[in-house]
């Protein structure tokens, strides 16, 4: 693929599913919580700090069957959008989540993740109590988690507070759902120094569901109702509920020994490396048997032993950051 | 190790000098290189690029550099004000370097090391595949070859042009650290100015003993994201070493002129799980009987007399006196390379 700034269809296109996603009547995971599973029991807190509305779990049953479910919880109007913080989580929201996994991994109950936040939380409270120790930990948690973990991404998934709860054996996204390393906001204050370039950033990034499917960073895709899912709330529930029985079959079916092989080489696997056999770099010393000795006496003028910083040298002490997230 | 230099440097101006953001005052370059880059008036930390770190940190000529040939694709063609593989191209031109990290094996004050290193010069220190690829082989090589693991970290955090592909580095730099829990391979991270973002957020927060320079930033929201998602600006001296100390996130908060044997002290005192098992207090090794009295007094006079003794930790360590993990996770060898999208 050549890189070229994307078209303005583009732009459009990736800016429409990202309002899609975050569309103030869109579905919550609450909302489809309730009419996917029974018998739902919501659990509360970090039993470390307290609880934090951004991030809701508990067990629940499918089709009868006990499963471990948790997601990011955004409001539906201003009041329960300060209470849930807008589904950004602070850090006591993952290590709830942690706790809801033990606990799942504990009785073997496979864990069902709904991923829609923008982001988790970054200011100062989140950072003084370890943010990024705490989506670290959870995702480390992930990676070794002893029974199936399923995730879909069911409206927004910003960067680490979306993927502390979205390891999985097999990742599902909504199909207005949207994936990101950064909020197109931040990426777009960043690269071009201009929030307001965010729809150019949301293309750039390619974070619908239909790129992240070809990019082979998820499984698969669930159909919305025509407009999105804030049309038809029950057919979404009912299409994602669908969806979760035929992942929950194939991952359940796997050995926890394969499950969990699986799972390590699906992540060691994500990304585009090139491999080349080169030379590694190494300080050359050249040096004539009359300069070492030299050096051995420590003759001023004598040249110095060769030393990496000479491979690969300081200088040119920009502050650029133009990359990382 | 004193890195010393003798008074014929090389050839370069003389005439520059660098302006201290911390105490404003100006420092002759020579002097700054001389001190470790470290400012001598006010102890503010300059960045070093992954040389200069080599040379600070690991016995002379014992650092092999792996997996030199890994460079990126781009995956998205990404573009904004400026192509991705541009700015890789200008990073490697500005560094030498081929990615933002480099990693191979070591011996630090002479315990063999895998260890990783990050230039923040090179796109911010950005991790996208390939850093994240160098990250994870570290750790397995760590945990095959049975010797810990470091990584020093200087990084904006996950690289925005490889989208969620180095979102999800995140999850493969973490998944070998729950493996090495099962091998018993500790793992040292060293967090520099800066370690935020994505890095901080994955392996960089999970070391079994975590190391900061003094006065760097490490904080999860960089400043401009926090001013840009929140609309707050974050204060002043927050996200500091000390700071992160004080809250119980790292775990020693050293100078840099103390980098090199604080972590020579640790790797003595946290070694692989199979060398540390066994009885207690230890019978056979370096024991309070004659033999171990023995041992330690050759060793102070010699060095390598103990062997002569039939002491062989090394031998005891790959017979596997203590715990191994489960066959079949050891088994579990990923595939290496990329699956392309």
């Amino acid at each position: 693929m050549t890189a070229a700034p994307p078209t303005p269809r583009a732009v459009e296109e990736a800016w429409r599913r990202v309002q899609l996603a975050r569309h103030p009547q869109r579905p919550r995971t609450m909302d489809l919580v309730s009419r996917i599973f029974d018998d739902f029991v919501e659990l509360h807190g970090d039993r470390s700090y307290r609880d934090d509305p951004a991030i809701v779990g508990g067990p629940a049953l499918l089709e009868g069957r006990p499963v471990m479910v948790i997601g990011h919880q955004k409001g539906t109007d201003t009041d329960s959008n300060i209470h849930r913080n807008f589904g950004s989580p602070h850090p006591e929201g993952f290590r709830k989540a942690q706790r809801l996994m033990r606990l799942a991994e504990k009785l073997g109950m496979p864990v069902v993740t709904l991923l829609d936040t923008a982001g988790a939380f970054p200011g100062p409270a989140a950072e003084e109590r370890g943010q990024a120790e705490a989506i670290a930990a959870s995702i480390k948690q992930m990676t070794a988690l002893q029974v199936p973990i399923v995730a879909v991404i069911v409206g927004e998934g910003g960067s680490g507070g979306a993927l502390a709860i979205g390891v999985g054996d097999e990742v599902l996204a909504l199909e207005n759902a949207v994936y990101s390393v950064i909020s197109p906001e931040g990426c777009a204050s960043i690269l071009w120094r201009a929030p307001e370039k965010a729809p150019e950033a949301a293309a750039a990034m390619r974070m619908t569901a239909a790129d992240q499917l070809e990019l082979g960073v998820i499984d698969g895709i669930i159909p919305e109702p025509e407009g999105g899912a804030q049309h038809d709330p029950d057919a979404t529930a009912r299409a994602l509920r669908e969806a979760l029985l035929a992942a929950l079959g194939r991952v359940t079916r796997v050995e926890p020994e394969a499950l969990l092989m699986t799972r390590y080489a699906r992540l060691r696997g994500i990304g585009v490396v090139n491999e080349a056999e080169v030379e590694p770099l190494r300080p050359v010393d050249d040096g004539t048997l009359r300069q070492r000795i030299g050096r051995l006496l420590r003759v001023p003028g004598a040249p110095r032993r060769p030393r990496w910083s000479e491979v690969w040298p300081s200088g040119d002490e920009s502050t650029d950051n133009e990359g990382g997230a | 190790m004193r890195i010393k230099f003798p008074l014929g440097r090389r050839d370069g101006p003389t005439d520059a000098w660098t302006k201290c953001p911390g105490c404003e005052s100006q420092i002759f370059n020579k002097q700054l290189e001389r001190n470790l880059r470290v400012c001598p008036t006010c102890g503010h930390h300059f960045r070093m690029s992954v040389g200069e770190r080599i040379d600070l940190l690991v016995d002379r000529d014992s650092f092999e550099e792996r997996d030199a040939g890994l460079t990126s694709g781009d995956p998205l063609g990404f573009h904004d004000q400026q192509a991705y593989a541009d700015r890789l191209e200008a990073s490697h031109i500005k560094t030498g370097l081929r990615e933002a990290a480099v990693w191979g094996t070591a011996r630090i004050e002479e315990h063999p090391v895998a260890i990783g290193l990050f230039d923040f010069r090179f796109m911010g220190g950005s991790m996208g595949s390939v850093v994240g690829e160098k990250v994870a082989r570290c750790f397995e090589a760590a945990i095959g070859e049975r010797i810990p693991a470091i990584i020093v970290s200087a990084s904006g955090g996950a690289r925005m042009q490889e989208g969620t592909l180095s979102l999800l580095q995140l999850a493969k730099t973490t998944a070998p650290l729950a493996r090495m829990d099962v091998a018993g391979v500790p793992f040292i991270s060293v967090l520099t100015d800066p370690t935020t973002g994505g890095v901080l957020a994955s392996f960089a927060s999970l070391g079994d003993v975590i190391v900061a320079e003094p006065g760097a930033l490490i904080g999860f929201a960089g400043a401009r994201v926090a001013s840009g998602t929140v609309g707050e600006e974050l204060p002043e001296g927050f996200q500091r070493s000390e700071f992160l100390l004080e809250h119980g996130f790292v775990d020693l908060v050293v100078p840099r002129a103390e980098l090199r044997r604080t972590l020579g002290r640790l790797l003595r005192a946290l070694p692989v799980a199979a060398a540390a098992g066994g009885a207690w207090p230890p019978t056979e090794e370096r024991a309070w009987g004659p033999i171990g009295v023995l041992s330690d007094f050759a060793e102070r006079l010699g060095g390598a007399v103990s062997e002569t003794i039939g002491i062989d930790v090394q031998a005891e360590e790959e017979n596997g006196g203590g715990p191994t993990p489960p066959a079949s996770r050891e088994a579990a060898r990923p595939p290496r390379g990329g699956k392309a999208p």
